[in-house]
């Protein structure tokens, strides 16, 4: 790997590439990854522990991560993207084991020193093996129906290993993320009905292969007031601490409804809640502008990149994150019922964060590798 | 088509999805801002009210109850402090083993075991839990020494009623309970569950006043319902103090007096109405009540036959006897048919159509008795005469006139009307005309005749002041202010003449005071405290004319007690400036001159002594303070 940090002809020299470095991205996911320690130091009632500093550490390690990915040659992604799709797939699989196992919903993969969420690493694998399967592919190609199954069968085997956990969230986000990257690419709209009318039609053949507490599940993530206590409650009290935050916030440190344990999970789901409610709308929106930011970023990345493949990998990275944060954002607002979803860069949670930054990275070595020229083919170039 | 032009095509498709993609994610963007705007600023107040009742508790505080003291300031219910042992789950950790130290220093039973285990379980591990309520201070000090080993317990003050007097004052008091369900009003006070209201007596009628007004602590809490701290406390106003007529030394000295017999006393100031004492033996102590009585007392009270959880000064409803031959001769005497003059031949008997009515003195009688001889001997051939003239309608609005026969409105709860029967009265209820004979028994205060002992003490009272309807008071003063009821001391003349009048008062002054009156055995011997009464008793089973035609009329000591003759004696003092009035009914006591007269003479001697010099008339005792 070391290796191809100068391979190929066009191939630069290592302080050049740390140069061209988007710093002031890099500057911005910084910003935002603060917010996060501020939020996390609040949540724990005004200390360090136990959240803030270990989110801090895992933040020093992601950026190193989000560095040393951005400045590996892009191609070495593209040669990688199939193998590390399969590696992903197998994690969700060991996931899958494990859970039959354990009984319940397992999401976490335990390596023994540490534990992922493969349907994370699935999130940017699957960019990465959907924009290599595009990046060679013509307007003709893509207007082939046939050329269609293969990328079908790259979302759908996922997405039906996470709905069996069962992640809906997660599940949806992998669809809504490929369609987008295949609109992007110049699928037709047709069949994107046609799509649509399938992933419908799928759903009571998906319903019976589900086991009881599993269909409990999904139908409270539907409906949260199914369950008074617990969901529901949650938003309910979520939406009185967005509310009652007003227009300036009740100040730092003096959220009501997350210091006195109304508001739930705050560390993590609820986290923008709680921003909301010690911030006011003034803060929220700045948050949100944050994030409009980095998508304005991503995009300008995704325009000024040569290749197909750098394109496709920067829309799907931008995708990826802005389907989190939306669902995040309009959860705890009660605007979608959904259940377990976190916020990107600055909810607690380890294996979220640094996966998120080296999606970045790609993102970032995107930038830094705008002018490679990558042929149609792998090793064609 | 060149490849360099399927390049540009695939650039073009690319950017317009992209760009495309990028609209409907700014679209979404604003869906989010437009969410927060209607959260945060449109909806915000309301979200806001919504925060704040989530956070912020309001804890009623209870008011201290007010006092019930008697005319000299004696308190008579008052609120003592209620040690507690609690025991809290989350700070003792081992509970049980907590407990089991505990028992070592003070008494914890099984049953107090298994519902602190209980409430441990039920209720969240914050909330004190009692052990054992009214500890005396010997516990409560052996469980501060030992507090280190003790994690978790503390002790908890708490208030409950007490009453010093115990049962001298039972039935006036009445006594204070939890509060029921139907007692509910919608005030939030009720609704702690510590909360006690007067159940009875002057706790009830006054149990407004005694009660104060809550006060309110704002605290912050967590979603499981901690207290974080207080944000802002009301503190409760303390109900007012309640000072009664009563003299507690005369009640106590009357209820002794009593000892042991099924009576009533009632004293009462003949010019204002205050009850200065009013005693119903034998008696409950109310502080058996305000711990909750257990199945056992409460079966025990049901089953005596004296009753003691009855007031008979005020239910019990008796005939008077000879007491209301005062009516029969005022009635007469109004009417004009017969006159102090008036003779009656008294052979010891009295015929009327078929029948005999007998004098109590059967034997000889008392021959030619005019109207003062009649009062002062209790002829009853006399009065069967003046009854017939003067006929029941005339003699029932007499009674009336002087407090029989209906509801006197004592501020306690309980009181009965007793009864005066009249023509209509028997048309109404029993369906059959009135016949002349029912006169006669009226005249002498039996047959259908039922009056209560307050009822006897306001007709003696009325008789003792010349003739002004009086009425009875037990409330003084609330919260310092003298009561709406004795604001207006000035009562009506009842319209009789008081020439008429005389002749009944001297008539009642020589009962006591002549040698030959029925209770001269039981006189006031100390000048200027001279007492006018008069004797009664009241047939509770009719004598047959069998046992009196053979003069088989058993010993008294030989007649069950139940069959006994009910006792009665009215009395006022002192006769030169008559100030008391006194009414005493001992139940199947025989004849009132033996039981009753000593017992109103001694109570009448100890009203007047207690008195010489004490209180200043219309002077309130109790000033406004804080109770408990």
């Amino acid at each position: 790997m070391l290796a191809s940090f100068n391979t190929g002809r066009q191939g630069m020299p290592l302080l050049r590439k740390i140069w061209q470095i988007n710093w002031s991205l890099v500057v911005l996911l910084l910003v935002l990854a603060s917010v996060g320690f501020v939020m996390l130091y609040s949540a724990a009632g005004g200390s360090l522990e136990p959240w803030a500093v270990r989110q801090i550490a895992r933040a020093g390690m992601g950026l190193v991560l989000m560095i040393v990915v951005a400045l590996v040659d892009i191609r070495f992604w593209m040669r990688w993207a199939y193998a590390g799709y399969f590696v992903a797939l197998l994690m969700l699989i060991g996931v899958e084991l494990q859970g039959s196992i354990g009984m319940g919903a397992q999401r976490w993969l335990d390596l023994g020193v540490t534990q992922i969420q493969p349907s994370e690493v699935m999130k940017i694998a699957l960019v990465l093996a959907l924009a290599r399967w595009f990046h060679g592919a013509s307007i003709e190609d893509v207007g082939r129906l046939t050329y269609l199954v293969a990328p079908v069968a790259l979302v759908g085997a996922p997405v039906a290993l996470v709905m069996k956990q069962p992640d809906l969230g997660t599940a949806l986000m992998l669809l809504m993320g490929t369609a987008g990257m295949l609109f992007v690419v110049g699928v037709r709209w047709w069949k994107f009905a046609l799509g649509f009318a399938g992933v419908i039609a799928a759903v009571p053949l998906g319903w019976n292969l589900l086991r009881d507490y599993q269909k409990a599940r999904v139908l409270t993530f539907l409906d949260p007031t199914r369950d008074p206590l617990g969901a529901g409650y949650h938003i309910i009290q979520s939406k009185i601490a967005l509310g009652s935050g007003g227009t300036f916030g009740k100040g730092f440190l003096q959220g009501t409804q997350s210091h006195l344990n109304f508001l739930p999970e705050k560390q993590t789901d609820f986290i923008f809640t709680m921003f909301a409610e010690e911030f006011g709308m003034l803060g929220s929106l700045t948050l949100l502008g944050l994030y409009l930011l980095m998508m304005v970023y991503g995009y300008a990345i995704a325009f000024r990149s040569t290749s197909q493949f750098g394109r496709l990998v920067a829309i799907g990275i931008v995708t990826a994150v802005f389907l989190a944060m939306f669902i995040n954002i309009a959860m705890v607002m009660g605007l979608i019922p959904a259940k377990g979803s976190t916020l990107p860069m600055v909810s607690y949670g380890g294996s979220s964060l640094v996966v998120t930054m080296i999606g970045f990275g790609l993102l970032i070595g995107v930038w830094v590798h705008r002018d490679v020229r990558i042929g149609r083919r792998v090793g064609e170039d | 088509m060149s490849m360099k032009q399927r390049d540009q095509q695939r650039d073009q498709v690319f950017t317009r999805r992209a760009l495309l993609l990028g609209g409907a994610k700014l679209g979404l963007f604003s869906a989010l801002v437009g969410r927060l705007y209607y959260l945060q600023v449109v909806e915000a107040e309301r979200y806001k009210v919504l925060a704040e009742d989530n956070r912020i508790n309001l804890k009623l505080l209870a008011p201290p109850r007010g006092r019930i003291l008697d005319r000299f300031g004696e308190p008579l219910a008052l609120n003592r402090l209620n040690y507690r042992v609690v025991i809290v789950a989350e700070q003792a950790r081992d509970v049980e083993h907590t407990l089991d130290q505990l028992a070592q220093l003070i008494e914890v039973t099984d049953a107090d075991r298994r519902r602190v285990m209980r409430d441990v379980r039920k209720k969240r591990a914050f909330v004190p839990v009692t052990v054992r309520e009214n500890l005396n201070w010997d516990d409560v000090s052996k469980i501060e020494i030992n507090a280190p080993d003790l994690p978790g317990v503390s002790i908890d003050v708490g208030q409950s009623r007490f009453y010093p007097h115990t049962e001298a004052v039972g039935h006036i008091l009445g006594y204070v309970g939890a509060v029921s369900e139907t007692e509910l009003t919608g005030e939030p006070l009720l609704e702690l569950p510590e909360f006690r209201i007067g159940k009875n007596g002057m706790e009830k009628t006054r149990d407004l006043d005694l009660r104060g007004a809550a006060g309110a602590s704002q605290v912050e809490v967590n979603a499981v319902g901690r207290v974080i701290r207080e944000l802002n406390r009301q503190d409760a106003i303390p109900g007012k103090d309640v000072e009664l007529t009563l003299d507690i030394g005369l009640q106590e000295f009357t209820r002794q007096r009593i000892g042991d017999e099924s009576a009533a006393a009632v004293v009462m100031d003949i010019h204002t109405g205050e009850v200065l004492a009013m005693v119903s033996a034998p008696a409950f102590d109310p502080n058996l009540f305000s711990h909750g009585l257990n199945a056992r007392d409460w079966e025990e009270f049901l089953a005596n036959p004296k009753q003691p959880l009855n007031n008979k000064a005020i239910q019990g409803q008796y005939p008077p006897g000879s007491t209301f031959k005062m009516m029969t001769a005022l009635a007469a005497l109004d009417a004009g048919v017969i006159t102090p003059a008036t003779i009656v031949n008294c052979p010891g008997h009295y015929a009327l159509g078929d029948r005999q009515w007998y004098c109590w003195k059967y034997k000889g009688g008392h021959g030619s008795v005019d109207l003062a001889f009649a009062i002062k001997q209790s002829c009853d051939c006399f009065f069967y005469e003046t009854a017939k003239r003067v006929g029941i309608d005339k003699l029932a609005a007499m009674a009336k006139r002087f407090g029989m026969g209906a509801r006197l409105g004592l501020d306690i709860p309980g009181e009965r009307p007793g009864n005066i029967p009249t023509r209509d009265w028997m048309l109404a209820t029993r369906g059959h005309p009135w016949t002349q004979g029912e006169t006669l028994n009226a005249g002498i205060g039996q047959g259908m005749v039922l009056v209560t002992p307050l009822q006897l003490a306001v007709m003696t009272a009325r008789i003792a002041n010349g003739g002004y309807a009086v009425v009875p008071h037990l409330t003084r003063a609330v919260g310092g202010k003298p009561a709406e009821n004795v604001k207006q001391p000035a009562f009506p003349s009842l319209g009789v003449n008081p020439a008429v009048m005389s002749h009944v008062f001297n008539g009642m002054v020589a009962v006591c005071n002549d040698p030959r009156g029925t209770a001269f055995r039981s006189r006031i011997a100390e000048p200027g405290l001279e007492m006018a009464g008069k004797t009664g008793s009241a047939q509770v089973r009719r004598v047959s004319a069998a046992e009196r035609d053979h003069d088989v009329r058993r010993k008294d000591a030989e007649i069950p007690w139940r069959e006994r003759d009910h006792a009665l004696f009215i009395s006022f003092a002192p006769i030169q400036a008559p100030r008391y009035a006194c009414a005493v009914v001992v139940e199947h006591g025989l004849h009132g001159s033996d039981t009753a007269a000593p017992i109103a003479r001694d109570v009448l001697l100890e009203a007047q002594k207690r008195d010489l010099g004490r209180q200043p008339p219309g002077r309130i005792a109790g000033e406004p303070k804080a109770a408990g």
